[in-house]
């Protein structure tokens, strides 16, 4: 008998004693916890996840769509960037006043060659306002999981009101699983060390969210 | 290479060896209180916690009603998204399917992503018997692994370390395995993750070969989630060009949609933080991003034989947050390495024993090592009663009965330890079912009150050297009771003055 046939057959054989249960799957739970905790404004959402993002120690800026390139640009200078990867799909005014060498998302470079990059600024697919999460789905605006992880400085860019939600629930709605996903909130962190938050270590150590609004 | 569990004393033998070591019981206070406020911070920042907590019990609980539904289901979306279903009926088999997928690659090293699962089988002593060398990536499995130390904790697996041990270990040991500590490292905590950054760098740039487990398995979608804070398992999962995860079969959710209640609870539960830095979700395989290969390990080792136990099963639920281990009154004071297992605690007080079986001396004596206090089960995000489940196990162990073992059903002896308080336990419910000799007896023990100790001889010396022995009163409520003529409706009025004094 091969595994799957032994490892099937002793999970029948466990359960034989259980009482018979044909309740379809929707039924079967009970879900009346909450879709959203508490009712908010699109205004107040996106308040809400600026709040949550810098509790987590991610800096989070404000800026209309015009003033979009002159942000992009000063957050890039003042870190010092020389070399930022570029997402194909990313709208191309975005950079449009940034100096820094772009780097393209490719198939072919290597770890190495993205370690070497100083930062990287991408759209997202959609930002949790009660968790302070982003999360990325791996579209043309975001680029391959890869670029958001070896660069020490991600910029994200977030479109409120209409890319913020409310809560886990609402946000898991609106993505598709078969897209490789990273929910990120806030900067790489760990609790190993005595059971304390540090931020920095192996993703990227600053995060930088800038909450656009207006087309 | 780490420390193993093989032949570990019994919990009360290792636990008083631990509740000597004045920093380890520093360490481990100082890191559970630590957490502990801020679990319950986080928990009542949602007003739903109930509700949340009773659907994911539920949804387990119907998972593994149909479990062999659902693992049928997850190997056709797996399938059917590009991945590789392979089926493990215990560790060695496990650990063979993963050395053969790491051979086929022509690879002689992997780096790991913290998986329970792993650990529990032993993974990485058995690649590197292959000569296959695992590389932990995790930063508390990095100084497990570093220190050749054992994991003491779920989530933190080298809570018994402060940040000045944490600190030496690194500066005596990356050396060896790779790129040394930074000269005149300190012990603030910032410094040793950055130390973990850069020696494990060049690593993750380097790996072919990632090896993982998985917080949930959808089985609609075939997606598998992993929850992490640190962005080690980012790496593990999208640089390498090969991706095994070992992944027990309790860990399906049946639909996208229930990851709305998990991915609320465990991180609350677990870290006490709203959300964790990163949680990876995928599903097979993706053209251009990430490994072009991946595998899925089914693991059973002793589930199947925890789902046919209808109590025990419970602990099938467990997301591994480790809430229980933080808030254990035993736990904190015994260390995780006193439990003998990768699962430390109240859940591996429950788990352990049931996924390895009764028969050695350290399983045996985990369902005693607690005081059944049910704190445990108050923060436990998928409602497990751990209380209820040690019972059940000590009741297996003293009395024996049918127990299933590898898949078969076998009756278990009563344990040698147990044989005095068995016959004593006998004994009394022979004298309850038979009133004359009961009376006999309490008025033989009433007469001869004033001969009896204070404290107990013999081996029971140590149990009555910290508790009063209960007094015998100079009449039994039945003697009473008859004396004042009482029935059904009480005392005869005016002899209400209650049995004899000093009762109490």
């Amino acid at each position: 008998m091969s595994s799957r046939e032994l490892i099937l057959a002793r999970v029948r054989r466990a359960l034989a004693d259980a009482p018979a249960d044909d309740t379809p799957y929707e039924r079967a739970v009970e879900r009346g916890y909450l879709r959203e905790h508490g009712r908010r404004t699109a205004e107040e959402s996106a308040d809400l996840l600026a709040e949550n993002l810098a509790d987590y120690r991610a800096l989070v800026h404000r800026c209309t769509r015009e003033e979009l390139p002159d942000l992009l640009a000063r957050l890039l200078a003042e870190r010092g960037s020389r070399s930022v990867v570029v997402p194909p799909g990313l709208p191309a005014d975005w950079l449009s006043a940034v100096d820094a060498t772009r780097v393209p998302d490719l198939a072919t470079s290597t770890a190495a060659e993205l370690d070497r990059v100083d930062s990287v600024v991408t759209a997202c697919a959609v930002a949790v306002a009660e968790t302070g999460t982003v999360v990325l789905d791996g579209g043309p605006d975001q680029g391959r999981r890869r670029v958001t992880l070896v660069p020490d400085h991600h910029v994200v860019v977030v479109r409120v009101p209409e890319q913020v939600v409310a809560s886990v629930p609402q946000a898991l709605e609106r993505l598709d699983p078969a897209r490789p996903l990273t929910w990120i909130s806030g900067p790489s962190a760990t609790s190993d060390i005595e059971l304390d938050r540090v931020e920095g270590v192996h993703g990227p150590r600053t995060l930088e969210v800038v909450l656009v609004s207006g087309h | 290479m780490s420390g193993t569990f093989v032949g570990m004393p019994a919990f009360p033998k290792a636990a008083h060896e631990a509740v000597q070591d004045l920093t380890l019981r520093g360490n481990l206070r100082h890191a559970t209180h630590t957490i502990r406020a801020k679990r319950a911070a986080a928990v009542a920042e949602v007003s739903d916690w109930a509700l949340l907590r009773e659907a994911g019990k539920q949804i387990k609980d119907h998972t593994l009603r149909h479990l062999d539904r659902y693992l049928v289901q997850v190997e056709e979306s797996v399938t059917a998204a590009g991945g590789t279903v392979h089926w493990a009926a215990d560790a060695d088999e496990a650990n063979r399917i993963v050395t053969d997928l790491v051979r086929a690659t022509g690879e002689s090293e992997v780096v790991k992503v913290k998986s329970m699962a792993t650990q529990e089988i032993g993974l990485n002593e058995a690649l590197e018997a292959e000569g296959i060398h695992a590389y932990e990536t995790d930063l508390a499995e990095l100084i497990v692994q570093l220190g050749k130390d054992r994991p003491s904790h779920i989530l933190v697996p080298a809570i018994h370390r402060n940040r000045g041990e944490i600190r030496d270990i690194f500066a005596r040991e990356m050396g060896a395995w790779g790129r040394p500590a930074p000269d005149g490292l300190t012990d603030t905590p910032a410094e040793l993750a950055e130390a973990a950054r850069l020696h494990l760098r060049e690593k993750f740039l380097r790996a072919k070969v990632g090896v993982s487990g998985a917080n949930f398995i959808v089985a609609e979608t075939g997606t598998l989630v992993v929850v992490e804070s640190e962005g080690n398992g980012r790496m593990c999962l999208t640089l390498p060009e090969t991706l095994i995860s070992v992944v027990g079969i309790e860990k399906i959710v049946p639909t996208w949609r229930d990851l709305e209640v998990f991915l609320q609870t465990l991180p609350r539960s677990s870290t006490a933080e709203r959300m964790n830095p990163y949680t990876s979700t995928w599903t097979g395989t993706t053209d251009g991003d990430g490994p072009r290969d991946f595998h899925l390990v089914l693991l059973d080792n002793g589930r199947t034989d925890t789902l046919a136990d209808d109590v025990g099963r419970q602990a099938l639920r467990c997301i591994r947050c480790s809430a229980c281990l933080n808030v254990c009154p035993v736990y904190e004071r015994a260390g995780g390495h006193a439990y003998g297992s990768v699962y430390p605690g109240p859940i591996g007080a429950i788990l352990s024993p049931q996924l390895r079986g009764t028969q050695s001396e350290i399983d045996a004596s985990l369902p005693y090592a607690s005081s059944l206090c049910g704190a445990c089960y108050d923060v436990c995000p998928v409602a497990i009663d751990i209380p209820e489940v040690l019972v059940h196990l000590r009741e297996r162990i003293v009395q024996g009965g049918p127990v299933t073992h590898e898949g078969t059903k076998v009756v278990l002896k009563p344990a040698k330890g147990h044989a005095a308080e068995r016959a004593a336990m006998r004994a009394a419910r022979w004298t309850f079912g038979h009133p004359g000799a009961l009376r006999t007896g309490q008025r033989l023990a009433s007469r001869t009150r004033r001969f009896h100790p204070r404290t107990l001889p013999g081996p029971g010396r140590a149990w009555s050297g910290t508790r009063d022995l209960p007094q015998v009163p100079a009449e039994s409520f039945r003697d009473w009771w008859r004396r004042t003529g009482g029935d059904e409706n009480g005392p005869r009025p005016g002899t209400a003055d209650g049995p004899a004094k000093e009762t109490k």
